[in-house]
């Protein structure tokens, strides 16, 4: 990983973005320690993909990671089918009654039942997670790329941008866009999430391309003539493949989160559920006062437990795509 | 140095500028009617008083004029500290307000940003070379980082107010009090203040301790700890110098970390109904008053843009490299 030197210089000592700035930047929370090790990037070569694959499928933390989110995912997708109310509809049970063989995680004080909540609620953590993860990563690697390839005055452009951006405290900066926009659907959502966090993938693209574009193999393929955006594409992003998908997976944690946090300020679509709304509703009804526990604990463990795989998988994904993390 | 200022004082003042210009540009480009909605509270059956009132509004914030003057009228406000008048209080300039719940904030944030940024690097460090706590300390760090700010405040006050009723579960004191420099009101208002803070500490803490760890060990497997160590260098000395250089991107991330727990102080506030400036973002919310929301978080910005300039000039005095002109870390 020696090899992969970063131009931001010796204080990035992880080859990628400062350990501690890429959670900062994706999500609420403080974060661990990001894709902390790059060089692995040679694990996302093609022919070494299979290999990525097995190792992937023998590190307890990738597999603990994924098998929680999955489980979310699961409940999401078919947790609405299993049950027969409504995620709003209020009466269907007794007022805040505790967990039964009726209402399987109990029901609200105003009678709803709080597994559907559950399952609509996980159904749009992953919607809006995923939705603004993508457009996030699709901004953050277009600006990287273009900075990283292209150099001199496009670089200093488009990282000036990056950089106010990233200053931008990204969730003050979401709660004025949302509060006069009025969210009203999870896309829209996802969106706004989507187009404010970005910069720090910008920058760890960059970093990376500007360490690739001079390796022989790309400028053999400029000399041959190919066109700049296929070299990107062909030559340069399949480098980054396991780095991208580790972004990946951080951004969609910062986006569950964030989600989460303006639904609870009320400020998410108001007449679907979500994890965020049920705390919201939790709160503005002092569920704690009246004892409801199982109103306001299951929909901040699911969100806790969304986030904390994303993170132990981007840990576990680190330590699969490089060698030197392998055996610790 | 002097490049590195000058890059960074541009960016904050291009950063000061987006903002300004988002917080004027939204209330007037998006869909929805502030004006509007402001007249739907106070609006009467008397026509001729809507209008005289709608016009009010439109004088007072001056919409009435070309938008290239609105937004310089906006601009020359700003810096005569002018952020408008309140819809919500109705004759209450907004900074007056503002001004009022900034010590409360102050007092969560300060304490809970620097605390949590010392023990998180001083158990992270610890855990890099003790196996049993790094075992115990990594997996609770990453729950804690995990855990959304309000949902930790909704436990804490659970636990500690409900369960245990240990603590008081909402507000900075106790409504009987006036707020002075006496004993029975301090020790009220830290009694009010324990669990909010705690909400906000600890889930920073765990995202330091997990940097920090992570930075160390990547440190303690560098060539230049391979060579202090073939030197026959005592381990202490060599953590030392692994504990020196792994402070440095934790004091960049300090930085760009501030913005992130803002934004958890905002849900912390509403929680515990903390009479802050995370509160007043919520009440200005509920309440439509677009113009007291839009002086708090300029406020709050404009406070990250000089947290983070402090900073950087602390990042001078920790890191030689900015000092004899070669560039440090790059925001």
């Amino acid at each position: 990983m020696t090899d992969i030197k970063t131009p931001e210089g010796a204080d990035n000592p992880a080859g990628a973005v400062d350990p501690t700035a890429t959670p900062a930047a994706a999500g609420a929370p403080g974060g661990p320690g990001g894709p902390t090790a790059v060089a692995g990037g040679a694990g996302g070569l093609a022919g070494r993909r299979f290999e990525g694959l097995y190792f992937a499928l023998r590190n307890p933390k990738v597999i603990g990671g994924l098998s929680i989110i999955i489980f979310f995912l699961l409940l999401g997708l078919i947790g609405p089918l299993f049950t027969d109310f409504g995620p709003r509809e209020r009466n269907v049970g007794p007022l805040g009654a505790p967990p039964s063989a009726e209402h399987w995680v109990g029901t609200t004080w105003y009678g709803q039942d709080v597994f559907t909540q559950l399952a609509y609620g996980a159904r749009a953590s992953f919607l809006v997670g995923v939705s603004a993860a993508l457009i996030a990563a699709l901004i953050g690697m277009t600006m990287g790329f273009i900075a990283g390839y292209r150099g001199g005055w496009v670089d200093e452009i488009l990282m000036t941008i990056t950089n106010v951006v990233l200053v931008l405290p990204a969730f003050v900066v979401l709660i004025v866009v949302t509060a006069y926009l009025g969210i009203n659907n999870h896309f829209t959502q996802a969106f706004v999430i989507g187009i404010f966090s970005w910069p720090w993938v910008a920058r760890a693209v960059r970093a990376q391309t500007f360490s690739l574009r001079n390796r022989d193999f790309v400028d053999l393929a400029r000399l041959t003539g190919v066109r700049p955006l296929t070299i990107i594409r062909k030559e340069i992003a399949p480098n980054m493949g396991s780095y991208l998908l580790m972004s990946f997976v951080l951004l969609f944690a910062g986006a569950v989160l964030f989600a989460a946090s303006l639904d609870f300020l009320g400020l998410g679509p108001r007449d679907s559920m979500s994890l965020g709304l049920m705390l919201e509703q939790a709160r503005a009804a002092n569920a704690w006062i009246l004892g409801v526990w199982w109103w306001f604990i299951p929909p901040g463990l699911a969100i806790t437990m969304i986030t904390g795989a994303a993170y132990v998988t981007n840990v576990g994904l680190d330590e699969v795509f490089n060698p030197k993390l392998r055996e610790m | 140095m002097g490049r590195y200022f000058g890059r960074k004082a541009l960016i904050y003042a291009l950063t000061l500028v987006v903002a300004v210009t988002l917080n004027w540009m939204i209330p007037r480009f998006m869909p929805g009617d502030p004006i509007g909605q402001m007249m739907g509270r106070v609006r009467t059956s008397n026509p001729e008083a809507n209008e005289r009132m709608r016009a009010y509004y439109e004088d007072l914030f001056g919409l009435d004029q070309p938008l290239w003057q609105q937004y310089l009228n906006y601009w020359r406000e700003l810096f005569t500290g002018n952020l408008g008048i309140s819809t919500w209080s109705f004759p209450r300039p907004v900074l007056e307000i503002v001004l009022g719940a900034l010590p409360y904030t102050l007092a969560l944030l300060i304490p809970a940003i620097l605390l949590s940024w010392y023990a998180g690097n001083k158990l992270g460090a610890l855990a890099a070379r003790r196996k049993w706590l790094d075992n115990s300390l990594l997996p609770l760090s990453y729950v804690l980082t995990a855990t959304p700010y309000m949902w930790l405040a909704i436990l804490l006050v659970w636990a500690g107010g409900i369960v245990l009723g240990i603590f008081p579960t909402a507000r900075a004191y106790s409504g009987n009090l006036t707020p002075g420099f006496n004993w029975t009101f301090i020790s009220d208002f830290a009694s009010h203040w324990v669990l909010p803070f705690l909400s906000l500490f600890l889930v920073a803490l765990g995202g330091w301790a997990i940097g920090m760890r992570n930075l160390v060990i990547y440190e303690l497997e560098s060539d230049y700890s391979n060579y202090l160590s073939s030197l026959g260098a005592p381990s202490r000395l060599i953590r030392r110098y692994a504990f020196r250089n792994a402070m440095l991107p934790q004091v960049t991330g300090l930085a760009l970390q501030l913005g992130v727990i803002l934004g958890g102080n905002i849900l912390t506030e509403v929680v515990f109904g903390y009479p802050g400036l995370g509160k007043l973002v919520l009440d200005s919310i509920a309440a439509r008053d677009f113009f007291l929301l839009q002086g708090v978080l300029l406020f709050i910005v404009i406070g990250v843009l000089i947290c983070n300039f402090i900073i950087d000039i602390v990042y001078v005095w920790v890191d030689p490299r900015t000092r004899t002109g070669m560039q440090g870390a790059s925001v």
